[in-house]
């Protein structure tokens, strides 16, 4: 069961996920504190560690617009969040499916704050309202990519075959 | 079944005689470019061969660019360390196509590259930057990706798991009014479209107006094709581009021009008549809440921001001097200008137009991407307004949250300048 810890709207840009001033800080291990820096009271719950790993964002259509910066889905994998949108940007879903942050697209998705979900292959549940959506997969061509754990080790992997 | 002009250039890319939108494909990469977050592609890319017993060598230097331009000069001592990294990993790797911090070749790496004739027709372009759409302004290919992503075309020279998009065909008619440009157009076809209405297509821009428009406008235009969400925008190479690469890009030599075909199938096609069209702005907080200058004529703005990869050419400066000149930017507000590389600077230094800009009181910046994503220079106030010919006006994007981005052409701007409220360049002008 997951706990919805944020819900937010429409175009959430990655000037929000992750504002442009902190983007000289680029490492996975450093970026988490300044996820939402600008939701000052959501980003200060995630500095203080007062969130479970594997709660869940809730977004609407296009999280995830404007910039390439990969710290926008580094932020959320650190805390080790799940994000469910009813859609994703392109360059946003590319790099998280890279990094391995769990991105879910249900584009019919009904949830609150506080709501508890049940997230199987094919749906989401919400518990307090039972209702159930469907999912969309993930795009097929990324699927190796997603198989071998990320991008880093698939490359790796297809590295070494070419060199072979 | 013919082809649309990315379905072509992507069959050649992996050798074969046709693709269509949907399929899976790997293509090579022509150029791959990276700014200062350059300092996590190398992060990444060393990642990579860890445990490989490889020599991390990129797969070839030669098609890799390097350009500093978000935070020029360095604001603080860890932008200033990615970047020392990054010009260390250059030399070692023999990155030639790397432009520092410099009066004579530095800029905005999506004026750099075009340019320096990095970027020809038919070509598969990347970046690590979700403008660089703007290539597409030469006929070629080109997409913003992440660090991680550019990583991988460093290590393999292609890159993988590419769907070849679908395309959205834009047909443009009718001439401009005099003080509606480009910017005018793109920003009108976004509120049409939508911020999400072309995500992951491409828009391939056709007509009269295209055909007749600078390679200047065309870049504006392919810029802004990502604020309705495309994977990029393109405008099929004529003879203005072979124009531009060959008298202002120094492109030596034949350039080989690759057009869609006749028969090509498109999503989806969308005429606009361009003579109809009035100045645009971008309401906040997003880019596709564009409405006609006449519906926000008269809103008081404190900041004017002329520059940046979208409209920070000489054409873009020129037009606002020839607004400007001879008289003042209102009082109660600040007007900075920002070309969009050093030779266009230089440029506008030698024909007077930064001198002309200067005495009407407005600020002249170095070339970079300065206030348009507010890391360093030109930040703004709480309850600021900014009227910026940049690309993005997300809440937060200048700096502060609790200030608003409008964004419009050049002729808007120096128009508002005037009068420190949002003006119709055709009045008066």
């Amino acid at each position: 069961m997951s706990k919805v810890v944020l819900k937010l709207g429409d175009d959430v840009s990655t000037d929000i996920i992750y504002p442009g001033r902190f983007m000289a800080t680029v490492l996975p291990t450093e970026t988490p504190q300044y996820v939402f820096a600008d939701l000052v009271d959501f980003n200060t719950r995630v500095k203080n560690k007062a969130i479970q790993p594997q709660s869940v964002i809730v977004a609407g259509r296009n999280f995830g617009c404007g910039s390439s910066r990969e710290q926008a889905a580094s932020c959320l994998k650190g805390p080790d969040f799940i994000v469910i949108a009813r859609d994703f940007a392109r360059i946003f879903l590319q790099n998280s499916i890279n990094l391995g942050l769990n991105t879910i697209i249900c584009p019919s998705i009904e949830a609150d704050e506080g709501d508890e979900l049940k997230i199987s292959a094919t749906h989401v549940v919400n518990q307090r309202s039972g209702k159930s959506f469907e999912l969309v997969p993930l795009p097929q061509a990324r699927q190796a990519i997603i198989d071998a754990g990320g991008l880093i080790p698939y490359t790796r992997q297809r590295l070494l075959q070419t060199k072979k | 079944m013919g082809m649309t002009l990315v379905e072509k250039i992507l069959s050649r890319a992996i050798g074969q005689a046709a693709v269509k939108a949907g399929d899976v494909v790997e293509p090579r990469v022509d150029l791959a470019m990276s700014h200062e977050n350059g300092a996590l592609v190398i992060n990444q890319f060393q990642e990579i061969y860890q445990g490989t017993g490889l020599e991390a060598k990129v797969w070839d230097p030669d098609k890799i660019a390097l350009i500093f331009d978000h935070r020029v000069p360095a604001e603080s001592a860890k932008t200033a360390t990615n970047q020392k990294r990054v010009r260390e990993f250059a030399a070692q790797q023999g990155i030639k196509k790397f432009h520092d911090i410099r009066g004579d070749e530095g800029g905005i790496c999506h004026q750099i590259l075009p340019e320096n004739g990095y970027v020809l027709p038919g070509r598969v372009v990347v970046g690590t930057d979700s403008h660089t759409t703007s290539h597409g302004a030469l006929g070629a290919f080109s997409f913003g990706v992440g660090a991680t992503e550019m990583a991988s075309v460093w290590a393999l020279g292609r890159i993988l798991n590419v769907e070849v998009p679908g395309t959205i065909k834009v047909q443009v008619h009718g001439d401009l009014q005099s003080y509606v440009l480009p910017k005018d157009l793109i920003l009108y076809l976004i509120g049409q479209l939508s911020a999400q209405g072309a995500n992951f297509k491409v828009i391939e821009f056709h007509g009269p107006t295209i055909e007749k428009m600078s390679t200047s406008g065309r870049l504006t235009i392919c810029n802004m094709a990502v604020e309705a969400g495309a994977t990029s925008g393109i405008v099929p190479a004529d003879a203005e581009t072979v124009r531009y690469l060959h008298e202002e890009a120094g492109v030596k030599g034949v350039v080989e021009v690759l057009r869609p075909d006749a028969d090509a199938v498109y999503d989806q096609v969308i005429e606009v008549d361009a003579s109809e069209l009035a100045p645009q702005l971008a309401c906040p907080h997003t880019v596709d809440n564009v409405k006609s200058i006449q519906e926000v004529a008269g809103k008081q703005v404190n900041q004017i921001v002329i520059g940046s990869c979208t409209n920070g050419r000489l054409d873009d400066i020129q037009i606002a001097a020839r607004i400007l000149e001879g008289k003042k930017v209102a009082r109660n507000v600040r007007m900075l200008v920002f070309p969009a590389s050093a030779r266009i600077y230089r440029q506008a230094l030698k024909d007077g137009t930064l001198s002309t800009l200067m005495e009407a009181g407005a600020v002249v910046m170095n070339s970079g991407c300065g206030p348009c994503l507010g890391v360093h220079q030109g930040a703004l106030a709480d309850g600021d307004v900014a009227l910026a010919t940049t690309n993005r006006n997300f809440k937060g994007r200048m700096g502060n949250p609790s200030a608003e981005v409008y964004l419009c052409s050049p002729a808007v701007a120096a128009a508002s300048a005037l009068t420190g409220k949002i003006t119709d360049p055709r009045k008066g002008a």
